[in-house]
């Protein structure tokens, strides 16, 4: 609905303005933190101007020890591990999601309903209600500290089966039909037909499970002891905790900065893909 | 190039039989039509010789070889689908080359097969576009290059016009007759359009519930029908039909008038009289009480009923009319173009 009225028109304007401020304050006090030393940061009032010491914050943030008089992992190792983390649990749901939603939509075995409801009924099983037994198959089978634990317990997905599933029912039998005259194996039909046609879905996928990949907090927590294998959402936390002197908030919102740019960096690359990916309905 | 047997073949869904105890002889080359109402079977009976469904019972043999256990791939066919089933990502281009790919033909043959298809159907500037950016008739026409450049022994088509406006349905189906007598490929093609059968078959097979009530040339079907259901589906405006009571070489009309038929048939029986046959006769024993005039300026279609009975009937005579509703024009038919059928079966009555 389009409306004309001056007033509505400036009602409308002010809330949308409201909500941006909103969500631009936070993230700019924490550009403006990253850019002040460590004693600015703690005097009142806060700074709402950038300082000088951006360069010099990043520096230690990244390749010093980061908080000063703690036993912390780099902060661009911890990095490379939440995008290690972020990246296997993204592509390991779609690649086990595709390859279960195609043997449940175009391959008759027994069973095969009941399958897809057990799949489904994982939903309701997220990794912080089997935690512990999760926890147990992990630690007995080796998998502690390793991106493997990090990412595998993670990775059987329902929802993104559920939504392949949807995906591929929308395609036309004609089309594997077509396929099959052609000369088309199974294997080849999945990677020459469904998967340019799933292009969309796959990106839009992508971005939402690499945002839920790299913020995960409590399974990374549980299952790393070592620091080399800290991830930056849960040093985060440990950096507001950790230090017995007051909190050293330049280098703990330089950490925060440095961790809202790969989520950011993907949502933008993959954002028209992204879109077309939610909207678009027909093949 | 190949003949195609159909020898006594069943499809059943579950418990349900869709196509009874098919049978039929395609000759090499030849353009046959599978035509009738939709839901009758059609489809299937195409897509079980494509190898897209399975044979419940009876044989289908290519060019002599039982084809029953073959993938579609192997069955030397191509098919252009109803909503034409063009890969939506791929270009023109590599539409057509796809299957000719998996092939493993060279590359410099599968482009000297999709240049010449394309300059055949005259797609050539197209190719490197892709399916959405092009028109209905377009990718009609892509869909049947997809077909030729797989130079098949047959060529299936289902439906392949039905999603075309009406002009470029009449220009397509012409197309689509002078391609195939120029590639003389085996064709079987599919419509519920029975104008559109007449015109594209060498011989039509007409099905009605998963029966073949006739199968021959459209001229044999349209001179003899077989049963009164080809004589209704076939021909335009269709057949009238009237219960009558045949002795002595005439059929006693409701009503009371005499019509000369040739059949040496006694008893009760279904005339059938196209309405093209009906001439005008100021003496004639069928007499029209005018309901309504549908001037079709070559022709005029008269819409009434049986004088004096509530069988409607239809005539056409040429040029213009104006006659008032509910004046009464007389007609008579010659003997030979009367049909007769039995009543109960629908069977045509040959005696
Ligand atoms: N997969 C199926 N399962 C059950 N019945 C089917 C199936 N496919 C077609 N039928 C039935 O078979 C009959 C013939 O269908 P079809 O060949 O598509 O008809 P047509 O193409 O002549 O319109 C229809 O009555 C239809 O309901
Ligand atoms: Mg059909």
């Amino acid at each position: 609905m389009v409306e004309h009225r001056p007033l509505t028109a400036f009602l409308t304007h002010l809330v949308l303005i409201l909500g941006v401020f909103a969500i631009a304050l936070p993230v700019w006090i924490t550009f403006v933190a990253s850019t002040h030393d460590e004693l600015r940061m703690n005097q009142a009032p806060l700074p709402l101007w950038p300082g000088e010491y951006f360069l010099a914050n990043m520096k230690q943030t990244l390749f010093g020890s980061g908080l000063s008089g703690t036993e912390q992992a780099p902060v661009w190792l911890m990095l490379l591990n939440s995008l290690a983390m972020a990246l296997m649990i993204s592509t390991g749901k779609i690649a086990i999601s595709l390859l279960s939603a195609f043997a449940i939509v175009y391959f008759k075995f027994p069973f095969r309903m009941g399958f897809f409801w057990m799949i489904f009924i994982t939903l309701m099983l997220p990794v912080e209600v089997r935690i512990l037994p999760t926890f147990e198959v992990v630690a007995n089978l080796g998998m502690l500290n390793s991106y493997w634990g990090l990412s595998i317990p993670l990775i059987a997905s329902a929802t993104a089966t559920f939504m392949f599933r949807q995906v591929f029912l929308t395609v036309p039998d004609e089309l594997l039909e077509s396929a099959r005259i052609d000369g088309a194996g199974p294997l080849r039909f999945f990677f020459d037909i469904l998967l340019p046609l799933s292009r969309t879905n796959i990106a839009a996928l992508f971005v939402i499970l690499f945002i839920f990949g790299w913020n995960q907090y409590l399974w990374p927590l549980l299952i790393t002891t070592d620091t080399s294998m800290t991830t930056i959402v849960m040093s985060i936390k440990q950096m507001l905790e950790a230090a017995e002197q007051s909190p050293q908030w330049n280098i703990i919102m330089t950490t925060a900065l440095l961790a809202m740019i790969p989520p950011v960096f993907v949502v933008i690359a993959m954002q028209k893909l992204f879109v077309q990916g939610l909207t678009e309905t027909d093949k | 190039m190949a003949d195609i047997q159909l020898k006594d073949l069943v499809k059943s869904y579950g418990p349900t039989e869709v196509l009874h105890h098919i049978e039929g002889d395609i000759k090499d080359g030849e353009f046959i039509v599978i035509v009738g109402p939709s839901g009758c079977g059609k489809s299937t009976l195409l897509r079980m010789v494509a190898g897209l469904e399975t044979v419940t019972s009876g044989e289908i043999a290519i060019g002599g070889r039982r084809v029953n256990e073959l993938e579609p791939s192997a069955r030397d066919i191509a098919m252009v689908f109803q909503n034409y089933a063009l890969y939506p990502h791929m270009s023109v281009r590599q539409n057509m080359a796809y299957g000719l790919k998996i092939r493993k033909l060279p590359k410099d043959e599968i482009n000297r097969r999709v240049e010449e298809a394309a300059e055949i159907l005259e797609i050539k500037q197209y190719l490197d576009r892709k399916p959405r950016q092009l028109s209905g008739g377009q990718r009609q026409r892509v869909a049947m290059g997809r077909a030729i450049v797989r130079d098949p022994q047959v060529f299936l088509f289902d439906e392949p016009l039905s999603n075309l406006d009406a002009k470029l349905r009449v220009q397509m189906r012409l197309e689509i007759r002078k391609l195939q007598q120029r590639l003389g490929v085996t064709s079987i093609y599919v419509t519920h359009d029975q104008v559109e059968a007449m015109t594209l078959g060498d011989r039509l097979m007409v099905l009605n519930g998963g029966y073949v009530e006739q199968f021959g040339t459209p001229i044999e079907l349209y001179d003899r029908p077989a049963s009164m259901f080809v004589a209704g589906f076939i021909g335009s405006p269709a057949m009238n039909f009237l219960p009558t009571e045949i002795s002595a070489g005439h059929a006693t009309l409701p009503g009371g008038g005499l019509l000369p038929v040739a059949s040496s048939y006694s008893g009760a029986a279904t005339l059938g009289l196209r309405p093209e046959h009906l001439n005008e006769d100021e003496n004639g024993p069928i007499a029209i009480e005018i309901d309504m005039l549908e001037q079709l300026g070559a022709n005029t279609l008269i819409h009434g009923r049986l004088h004096g009975t509530g069988h409607s009937i239809t005539a056409s005579v040429p040029g213009h009319a104006n006659d008032g509703i509910g004046s009464i024009r007389r007609f008579s038919a010659a003997a030979e173009l009367t049909h007769l059928f039995d009543t109960g079966s629908g069977k045509r009555l040959d005696i």
